[in-house]
């Protein structure tokens, strides 16, 4: 179980609007904080790490599990920058 | 702030910061599909930090044009022209299956209902995030597309030599 500061919810958006939402609302935290991030669109799986990578913010993990009968992704993001 | 500049990490997000991977395309096409991914690619790049500039050509530039603009040209060839390919980011046809439009009002219906942003809002988003807008000035000429016609916040009229000089620079280049 990972602790995130600040809870972002794009449930229900699909590429590209999470990864847009987290660059946005990663600004709100301070340096060092953790972002988590609940998506249903399996390509965040993918693409935060991505993201992650070319933007310089360290990707701490990611969990799945299932609710209501579908898949949801928790991608934690820690501000590195 | 002083002592932390010191920090690799500081010095490289600077260093992006001033020189960041740069993405260009220009979008030649008016069909909402097309048009649809080029914004995906637009706003999900300058998400990730990439410096954007979308050049807009022929049919692309309803994508800039205002909703129902028709044409202010002075001649009367450019201006039935003008009117007669209305401009407007709602008005673009699927590139298949448009169905004189039915085909398309149910694609949008079916993406508001999974709230999936619609080409003026991703329109919108890649403004937000600044990504550049540049109208073509031949075309525009060419198919009676007055910039009084244009939405807020295109950046430049402009031609060859300006998207080249951005595009050298770039590491994703696309034409759509």
């Amino acid at each position: 179980m990972i602790r995130a500061d600040v809870k972002l919810d794009t449930l229900g958006y699909f590429c590209p609007m999470p990864i847009i939402m987290t660059s946005k609302k990663i600004k709100e935290l301070t340096l060092g904080q953790v972002l988590e991030v609940v998506s249903d669109d399996e390509g965040i799986k993918k693409d935060m790490p991505a993201w992650c990578q070319t933007t310089g913010h360290e990707m701490v993990g990611l969990e799945e599990e299932t609710q209501n009968a579908s898949r949801i992704y928790k991608a934690f993001v820690k501000r590195s920058k | 702030m002083g002592p932390t500049k010191l920090e690799p990490a500081v010095a490289l997000a600077e260093l992006q910061e001033s020189k960041p991977d740069r993405v260009t395309s220009v979008v030649l096409s008016g069909d909402f599909d097309r048009v649809m991914a080029a914004f995906i690619i637009a706003t999900g790049a300058a998400a990730m930090g990439m410096q954007v500039t979308m050049f807009f050509t022929f049919w692309g530039l309803n994508v800039i044009r205002r909703e129902g603009a028709t044409s202010g040209a002075k001649d009367l060839l450019r201006r039935m022209f003008g009117f007669l390919n209305k401009g407007g980011a709602g008005r673009l046809p699927l590139s298949r299956f448009h169905f004189g439009g039915l085909g398309t009002s149910m694609m949008k219906r079916v993406m508001s209902q999974n709230h999936m942003p619609g080409i003026a809002e991703l329109r919108e988003t890649a403004q937000d995030l600044g990504v550049k807008f540049i109208a073509c000035t031949t075309t525009m000429g060419m198919m009676g597309v007055t910039k009084d016609t244009l939405i807020e916040g295109v950046d430049q009229l402009a031609g060859v030599s300006t998207y080249l000089a951005e595009a050298r620079h770039g590491s994703v280049n696309l034409f759509i």
